[in-house]
């Protein structure tokens, strides 16, 4: 179990030290270090990226979400499109999901023609999917269950009973 | 002219609190674990009831005891998470915070000259409250070698067997102690035995740790009939400016209670009735989270304050820890010494009665990258002064 809390901690904020993670917890140090070395080498854990408000950065960023439909054939299931999508680096995320599409891709890129292109030259064109929609980003208010807003003020007293 | 105050007012003095609040206020660099209040915002389904019922136009007064849902809601809650048993019609007053209904209780029960004992150290209005109501105040300090629980001795040393009434607020502010059933059993004996009235303050009962519950005085046998229990949002919910509360207990007392509240409060506050109804209907899971945050934090603050060579029982509720100061100084000249040249606002032990001298309350509902600072500045001071 000491896994499981350490996880929790870890999506809670990758940065904390081992050590801080051992004093939140009954843990020891070394515990803490092997239940995440254990994450590591089971592949639960699969890396460690900041989040990012791009809204607070002068480069522009764009990222868009893509709906594709597929057609599955014999030799061609979800897994074989999706591994061919995902290799692209242009892609940040890859879903299947149930409604009324069937993929649901995160592409970024350094400009809208960018991200266009990709779509259109690399991803279009692949013979199985049907229909593409891309919708660009144009506000994010929330990441990894962050909110990206000014956030509020601490407004208590700073001493009270 | 120099107003006339009455006696009362004049014999409370002021505020250990305020003097603390005031220093700290005057810089822009302090870290505060001096703040007696949740740091999390009220769960958003909460809030979004309010807004809701103010979109409404639901602004006007509620029945005096408050809206019967809410009761009925108040008593189902009570019943599943402590076993409490209390009709929502006669047994159950919602008030402007828990803080009104000690006031009112304290109004209700307590005769010019009447003797309240209070488990000290803790929180700093009930000994106000009584000497507004004219009563006499018996302190019954906790001592740090019992883990700050109150015992049937320490009753029997401060002679709470002649008071009339006996204060208790477990999950306790300032210590962070908690008391279990097994602690309780002798103290609910006492009360029937010296035909005590308890006041129960249980405002942090949500808020307990290491897979303690909340056990309620009032589930005692023989309790109940003089028992009220006071209980809120403040805490748990996180719900502090919403000033919402309630008292649970016997018809006769409830209605005593009520007598007062409606010729002074009329009504607690509306919207925050809506945002309660909502915070019992649905916010449990943010509940737990939030006991999740508090007790992640707990274990960290007392982790460092052993790393720093501090002395600190294992709190085990609320969201406090009281180390002791290291030697060569009182509680108040560490704290106003660790504010001064560190910038870091703690409350000394002392202003929560007999008991607390020598000791530091030390908030951790603060998040937690201010602990670390903050724990990390008193180790410099610590190590500066040792
Ligand atoms: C033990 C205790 N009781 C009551 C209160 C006041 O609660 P309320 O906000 O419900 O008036 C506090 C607040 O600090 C408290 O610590």
């Amino acid at each position: 179990m000491s896994e499981r809390e350490v996880l929790e901690l870890l999506r809670e904020n990758a940065r904390y030290s081992t050590a801080d993670i051992a004093r939140m917890t009954d843990l020891e140090e070394d515990e803490v270090e092997a239940a995440i070395e254990e994450l590591e080498a089971a592949g639960v854990v699969r890396g460690y990226q900041a989040v990012v408000d791009w809204d607070k950065l002068e480069d522009e960023r764009v990222r868009a979400e893509v709906e594709l439909n597929v057609r599955l054939d014999r030799e061609t299931g979800y897994d074989d499109i999706a591994e061919r999508l995902a290799r692209f680096p242009q892609v940040t995320a890859l879903r299947l999901v149930s409604g009324d599409y069937d993929f649901d891709m995160e592409v970024e890129g350094d400009s809208i023609r960018e991200v266009s292109q990709f779509i259109s030259e690399k991803v279009a064109p692949v013979p199985e999917i049907t229909q593409t929609v891309t919708h660009y980003v144009m506000t994010s208010y929330k990441e990894n269950g962050i909110e990206l807003g000014d956030g509020e003020d601490d407004e208590r007293l700073s001493v009270s009973p | 002219m120099t107003f006339d105050l009455s006696e009362r007012v004049q014999t409370v003095p002021p505020s250990g609190i305020r003097r603390f609040f005031e220093i700290a206020e005057e810089r822009d660099d302090v870290i505060s674990l001096g703040v007696g209040e949740p740091d999390f915002a009220t769960p958003w389904a909460a809030r979004d009831a309010a807004i809701t019922s103010l979109e409404q136009g639901r602004t006007s007064y509620t029945a005096n005891r408050g809206k019967r849902e809410l009761r009925e809601a108040i008593a189902d809650y009570v019943a599943d998470r402590f076993g409490l048993g209390y009709d929502p019609d006669e047994e159950i007053i919602v008030t402007a915070g828990a803080s009104e209904a000690v006031d009112l209780a304290f109004r209700a029960f307590v005769d010019p000259g009447d003797t309240v004992a209070i488990a000290q150290p803790s929180y700093i209005s009930y000994e106000p409250g009584v000497i507004f109501a004219g009563g006499e105040v018996r302190s019954v300090p906790t001592k740090e070698e019992d883990d700050f629980r109150l015992t049937v001795e320490g009753l029997e040393e401060a002679g709470a067997d002649e008071a009339d009434m006996l204060v208790l607020c477990y999950p306790n502010n300032p210590t962070g102690a908690i008391m279990t059933a097994d602690d309780l059993e002798p103290i609910a004996e006492f009360a029937r035995e010296h035909d005590l009235t308890v006041l129960s303050d249980e405002i942090y009962a949500e808020l307990t740790y290491d897979g303690h519950e909340h056990t309620s005085i009032a589930s005692f046998e023989g309790m109940r009939e003089r028992t009220i229990v006071f209980n809120g949002f403040s805490k748990a919910h996180a719900m502090t400016g919403l000033r919402l509360g309630y008292a649970l207990g016997p018809a006769e007392a409830i209605h005593a209670m009520n007598k007062i509240h409606q010729y002074t409060m009329l009504s607690a506050p509306t919207t925050a009735q809506h945002a309660a109804l909502e915070a019992l209907d649905s916010c449990e899971n943010d509940v737990r989270e939030m006991v999740n945050q508090y007790d992640r934090r707990r274990q960290f603050v007392l982790s460092r304050f052993r790393e720093i060579g501090m002395d600190v029982f294992e709190a085990k509720g609320a969201f406090y820890c009281f180390p002791e100061v290291p030697e060569g100084f009182t509680a108040e000249e560490f704290a106003e010494a660790v504010l001064h040249e560190q910038g870091v606002a703690v409350v000394p032990g002392d202003v929560f009665g007999a008991g607390g001298e020598g000791h530091l309350r030390i908030s951790y509902a603060t998040g937690l990258e201010d602990l670390r600072e903050a724990l990390a500045r008193i180790e410099a001071f610590v190590e500066e002064h040792a």
